[in-house]
């Protein structure tokens, strides 16, 4: 079925969308000058995924704050929230600089507390149970705010992923829309290699009561449309075709890229290449 | 225990909309019943799924409402662990998780249902509270204390059905102080939970030898009021804790830590679960003497 054109709202043409994220991309970089690893390949992968729900889907009141919720169930990925975060003024540059430093306040996972951090995450396949009792508790209440969740496919593994989304399933909790950042890495493996019962992942979450459809992960556009999709009384799944490490080609799909910082000369083809974009 | 926590929370969840119990596939008792008919979108069964049980809980509480995640004290611990304590430790939120059955209550259904070492595992997670009242009526004022406060965590441990009331003009209820159901200068038994039926026995039993005896509950097991179990260690010549669980993280080894630290100079005797499975499928009273926790087996050991 042939989906309506979504409304970009902020950049209906698509290239300042890739701008920023060229833009998101260079600051993570200049962050892991500063420390010995972080967690690159993991943040390239979902960049355009998080730019999307913060820059196009979230609401926000006049004071910055947000009147939906963002919880990056896969916390090591959270190096794009931070320098969303940053963009937006409700994390400081020097928070950033003082990245997985004694005197800093950010951690290579996201911690509640931190301004802008909805919920504390890093060990994966715990963001789905939040996120669907933060969904139940805002219908309970009548509120309107949308919960925004961003999953790795690594932990659509975990039994504790599915219990939820079987409860999501069953509360009917249309508030509620998950990305899956289907990159199809986990630490170790291709995972359509060593786990190949793992797919197909859209009919999964079709079966467990959601709707759900298959984007391409990279492209703001067919994230948006997928995000937009009607879905009345079912939350959505809405499962991204990423790449790991997306943007840097000697990190694309290259696993020991999940968690390493780029030497100079790296860093320099790596800022290069991004430049370019 | 089980019915008092029910009507509590019915008569507190009527007044309070942000209150919610959330089971995991267990029959509601007596109240529960009439709040799930009455107010169903605030009770919760996630089925047989612990794990989504707690994951819900903190996501209702990082978003404003009370909930209560309730079922057999195993299955609020051990099979969620880490989400007690990511979710709701981590991130200190205002969560009471209501385990029925604590220690080995559910005697005849093997150590799959035996909570024998909740005690240590709840107490060893920062920012956890851990209450573990005695009787009905300290059921009810821990489950008001749990309703209104704000400070985090809560496992508050319940046993099962029937226990006796045993606090009648005892000190009032107070989070985190030690209560004495009454007082004397010999002897000192330091006890909570639904076990406190035998400290009771015990204490009647010294009395009858000629001693004066202090009975007091420890219904708040952490934070534990270390100021008065130091005073009691100091009052009383001998001390005796006696509770059901087993030893690692036990108020019997927190007590004998604090003697030493404070060189408290009584003899202190302690009582609790063995470290092991039993494999006794008597009534509840069968398998704690098979642990050595009967009245007769504790005074063999007092040397009074």
């Amino acid at each position: 079925m042939k989906m309506a054109p979504p409304n970009l709202v902020n950049e209906p043409d698509g290239e300042l969308p890739r701008r920023r994220c060229s833009r998101y991309r260079r600051r993570i970089l200049e962050i892991s000058q500063s420390v010995a690893a972080l967690h690159i390949a993991p943040a390239f992968s979902c960049t355009e995924v998080v730019d999307t729900v913060y820059n196009e889907l979230m609401k926000w009141k006049e004071d910055g704050s947000p009147l939906d919720v963002f919880i990056m169930s896969k916390g090591h990925g959270c190096m794009i929230q931070y320098v969303i975060l940053e963009e937006r003024g409700i994390l400081e540059r020097t928070d950033l600089e003082t990245y997985c430093k004694p005197d800093g306040r950010l951690g290579a996972h996201p911690d509640y507390g931190t301004p802008g951090i909805a919920a504390a995450t890093g060990s994966l396949g715990h963001g789905m149970g939040m996120a669907v009792g933060m969904a139940y508790a805002e219908k309970l209440q009548k509120n309107s705010s949308k919960i925004y969740l961003v999953l790795s496919d690594g932990e659509c593994q975990e039994g504790s992923t599915w219990e939820a989304a079987m409860m999501a399933g069953n509360l009917k909790v249309d508030n509620l829309t998950a990305f899956v950042d289907y990159n199809d890495f986990s630490g170790l493996d291709r995972m359509s290699e060593s786990h190949p019962a793992f797919h197909p992942l859209v009919d999964k979450f079709r079966s467990f009561g959601w709707d759900a459809v298959e984007v391409d992960g990279h492209s703001q556009l067919d994230i948006l449309s997928g995000a937009q999709r009607p879905h009345s009384a079912r939350p959505l799944a809405v499962i991204c075709k990423t790449v790991k490490g997306k943007g840097v080609s000697y990190m694309e799909n290259v696993p020991i890229w999940h968690y390493r910082s780029p030497n100079p000369e790296e860093y320099a083809i790596a800022m290069q290449q991004l430049q370019d974009e | 225990m089980r019915n008092r926590f029910a009507e509590v929370f019915y008569s507190l969840g009527c007044a309070d909309p942000r209150m919610c119990i959330v089971v995991a596939d267990i029959s509601p008792a007596g109240s529960i019943a009439r709040f799930r008919q009455e107010f169903p979108d605030r009770f919760i069964n996630t089925g047989v799924a612990e794990q989504v049980m707690i994951g819900m809980c903190a996501g209702m509480a990082l978003r404003g409402l009370r909930p209560f995640a309730y079922t057999i004290a195993t299955f609020t611990l051990y099979r969620p662990f880490e989400f007690v304590r990511d979710d709701l430790c981590y991130q200190n939120l205002p969560v009471t998780i209501v385990g029925i059955g604590g220690g080995v209550t559910y005697s005849t259904l093997g150590a799959t249902h035996h909570a024998q070492e909740d005690i240590g595992i709840a107490t060893a997670l920062p920012n956890m509270s851990v209450l573990a009242p005695c009787d009905p009526d300290e059921v009810e004022a821990a489950t008001r204390w749990c309703a209104q406060q704000k400070s985090g965590p809560v496992y508050l441990r319940l046993g099962k059905a029937g226990e006796p009331i045993l606090t009648k003009g005892a000190d009032p209820w107070q989070y985190g102080k030690i209560r004495y159901l009454q007082r004397g200068s010999d002897v000192c038994i330091l006890s909570y939970g639904s076990i406190m039926k035998i400290a009771r026995e015990v204490a009647s039993r010294c009395e009858a030898l000629g001693k004066t005896v202090s009975l007091a509950s420890v219904h708040t097991v952490k934070p534990l009021d270390v100021a008065s179990v130091v005073d009691a260690l100091q009052r009383h010549s001998n001390v005796v804790v006696i509770e059901e669980t087993g030893p690692v993280g036990s108020l019997g080894n927190s007590v004998k830590a604090l003697a030493w630290e404070a060189g408290a100079r009584c003899h202190i005797v302690a009582f609790g679960l063995k470290d092991a499975f039993i494999h006794c499928y008597g009534n509840h009273d069968e398998l704690l003497s098979a642990h050595g926790l009967s009245v007769d087996a504790i005074m063999n050991r007092l040397s009074l």
